[in-house]
């Protein structure tokens, strides 16, 4: 198992390089000047030079280099010093001073290092995101488990179509849907995420559950809607199999035979598939995050495209790509770890 | 051993002993495969209905101008911001009526109007996505299924197109070829152009794994080898014998495609970067309505509705045509 993960590790890192020659490729190919908005009065011997301080004058292996290095050796020099440096989990490590002033990845927008800007941006994605998917986890396999229970019951039937619905309604028509409803007519919760609200006690944390309601369960609807039906798919296989007629037979609770010996069984694909649709939900963010004016890294792709900020484009896209390669690999391990079944080696 | 000659099998002299188990004509009259398709097919209400639905949409989308002949584009300022006659049942003094039975915008442009021309965009784009995605995803499946020499690459390119995060891309695609195409093609049919290439380019990776998979089973059977004893060419039996072998999965997964390409363009035109305003989808009107939905809920409600209505029609067809077309659930 360790030698497959190693394996898929190393196999990880063309295809890493590979994707981001492909974004680096196509912002290349892309026209659009980040001169343009200089004022007509600059002359143009002026905007030539500032072009070439913005590392445009190099040829393109040069720039794609220049930001390999960037991103794969600065970067990480930066992250270790912070993490050594001021972090509350490894602050107690003597401090590295890894970083000695290199050039980092810059934006075009803000002349401030991406990453910095990333790293302020996260949090929110990560809470909403991430909350959102347990959310909608927790909502999914209870459904899933008992709609297969109760195969064609009315409670099957219902749970069959609201996953369809659920499936078939895109987030960017339940946002404002939800916030005509419980923001403008109900007035319950607030339509717009405040990202500077500071929780420090009971009634500013009463704000912040509210206000995080409606993006978690737009959300988590789709996540819902998926997973219940892989769980239900799962289950219905499990529970025509001969060793759960073994455990019946034997005189196990009804409970006990679901609970613990299908479950177990059924969870194996619906785990990998909740591996699998993680980075499928970051991408879900973008939309989500614009509705409810989160300023997460969907958000910030968003208004560095319009902005023509490439370095930050890049890096953005980039970091997704990472998601999706990362999360691809623990669905292939933990498949093979639940399994036993399955040998990679 | 007695004289009584012994039958060749004993089922055989059951029947000849028993004449009730003879059969006195074949129980029904054979039936076609695609008949068999068709009657499992009828059985799923959902899938029925989804089809009955997609089918009216578009007709309705096609031939919709002919019906209702009124400019989308037409400004009429005196009479905008009309509701939809509907709010007549509770409210008598609404600006309502049958001129406009889904009211009238900002400008005064009939509704009823832009969203038969949006649907028109948004079902064409979503169709024609769906056919780029699947000749693409058809073609890689089968050659790399068929010959075995390129069978490694183009999987391992599939494997990496499929980690490409689809949306930034998508998003970067559109945002930055924009300009170049509208100036090739117009500011319409360029931004056609581009939403068309770029979400069947993203969206064949799918089918091109089932179709290599199948094609990998069916290459070992025994018509193949019959056809390839006879000195077919690999290209006629690829074109005879393969693909209508695996038609029922790219049925399935051309559903699958037409709802993630309506949703995809939809998604672009929300976020600002899909077509312009005054040539609106059903994406961009829900976008353009989200600032004023306070006063007119409406205007988000009818796009949203009549997206979330097809691609449900087109997601329940995708689950009977999967029922219907596997042959281990037919008949049951």
């Amino acid at each position: 198992m360790l030698t497959f993960t190693l394996r898929r590790l190393i196999l990880s890192v063309p295809t890493l390089l590979f994707i981001s020659f492909i974004i680096f490729g196509l912002l290349q190919l892309a026209p659009g000047d980040p001169m343009a908005q200089v004022p007509l009065t600059v002359p143009p011997e002026v905007k030539q030079k500032m072009r070439e301080a913005l590392g445009l004058g190099a040829p393109w292996y040069v720039q794609y280099y220049k930001w390999l290095i960037q991103f794969f050796w600065i970067e990480p020099k930066v992250f270790i010093d912070y993490l050594t440096n001021s972090s509350y989990l490894l602050g107690w490590l003597p401090d590295t001073n890894f970083y000695k002033d290199e050039l980092r990845v810059i934006s075009w927008q803000t002349r401030s290092p991406v990453m910095d800007i990333v790293m302020q941006r996260m949090p929110q994605t990560l809470w909403v995101v991430g909350l959102s998917y347990v959310v909608g986890i927790v909502i999914a396999i209870p459904i899933g488990i008992y709609s297969a229970y109760k195969h064609y019951s009315v409670f099957d039937q219902a749970g069959t179509f609201i996953t369809m619905v659920g499936f078939s309604i895109p987030p960017f028509f339940t946002g404002p849907l939800l916030i005509v409803i419980f923001s403008v007519y109900l007035g319950w919760l607030p339509s717009i995420y405040d990202t500077t609200h500071v929780v420090n006690d009971w009634e500013s944390f009463k704000v912040q559950f509210f206000q995080m309601i409606m993006p978690v369960m737009v959300l988590a609807l789709q996540t819902t809607a998926q997973i219940s039906r892989y769980m239900r798919g799962a289950m219905l296989d499990n529970l025509n199999q001969d060793y759960v007629r073994t455990a019946r037979a034997k005189g196990l609770r009804e409970g006990v035979v679901v609970m613990v010996h299908v479950l177990r069984n059924s969870m194996i694909p619906v785990v990998t598939v909740i591996a699998l649709g993680m980075p499928a939900i970051f991408g879900g963010a973008i939309i989500t995050e614009n509705v409810f004016k989160v300023n997460g890294i969907g958000q910030l792709l968003l208004t560095a495209l319009f902005a023509n900020d490439l370095p930050m484009v890049m890096t953005l896209t980039f970091i997704f790509a990472i998601l999706i390669v990362l999360f691809n690999l623990i669905a292939d391990v933990l498949y093979g770890l639940l399994d036993p079944r399955i040998r990679y080696d | 051993m007695t004289e009584q000659a012994i039958p060749a099998s004993p089922v055989e002299a059951d029947i000849e002993v028993f004449g009730a188990l003879k059969d006195k004509e074949p129980q029904k009259p054979p039936s076609s495969q695609w008949r068999d398709v068709w009657d499992q097919f009828r059985r799923h209400k959902g899938a029925v209905f989804g089809g009955g639905f997609l089918i009216f949409i578009t007709l309705g989308v096609i031939f919709g101008p002919w019906l209702w002949d009124v400019d989308p584009k037409g400004l009429d300022i005196r009479n905008k911001n009309w509701r939809p006659v509907i709010n007549l049942l509770w409210d008598s003094d609404a600006k309502a009526g049958w001129a406009h039975p889904f009211g009238t915008d900002q400008l005064g442009r009939d509704i009823l109007a832009q969203m038969i021309s949006g649907g028109r965009v948004s079902m064409a784009v979503g169709w024609l996505a769906m056919a780029l995605a699947l000749i693409i995803g058809t073609a890689i499946g089968v050659l790399s299924g068929y010959f075995k020499r390129l069978d490694f690459w183009l999987m391992r390119f599939t494997d990496l197109v499929l980690s490409l995060p689809i949306l930034p891309l998508v998003l970067l695609a559109v945002t930055l070829f924009r300009q170049p195409l509208n100036a090739r093609f117009g500011p319409e049919g360029g931004m056609f152009i581009l939403i068309v290439a770029v979400i069947g380019l993203t969206s064949w990776m799918q089918t091109a794994r089932i179709v290599r998979g199948d094609v990998l089973a069916l290459k070992e059977r025994e018509f193949i080898l019959a056809a390839r004893s006879i000195g077919t060419k690999s290209g006629k039996i690829i074109r005879r014998h393969l693909l209508p072998n695996v038609i029922s999965p790219i049925m399935v997964s051309a559903t699958l495609g037409l709802a993630t390409a309506i949703i995809t363009e939809s998604a672009l035109s929300f976020l600002g970067v899909g077509f312009p305003s005054d040539y609106p989808t059903w994406g961009k009107l829900l976008a353009d309505a989200v600032q004023r939905m306070q006063e007119f809920p409406e205007r988000v409600m009818l796009p949203g509705i009549a997206i979330s209505l097809t691609v449900l029609s087109v997601n329940y067809l995708g689950d009977g045509l999967r029922d219907a077309l596997d042959p281990r659930i037919r008949g049951r």
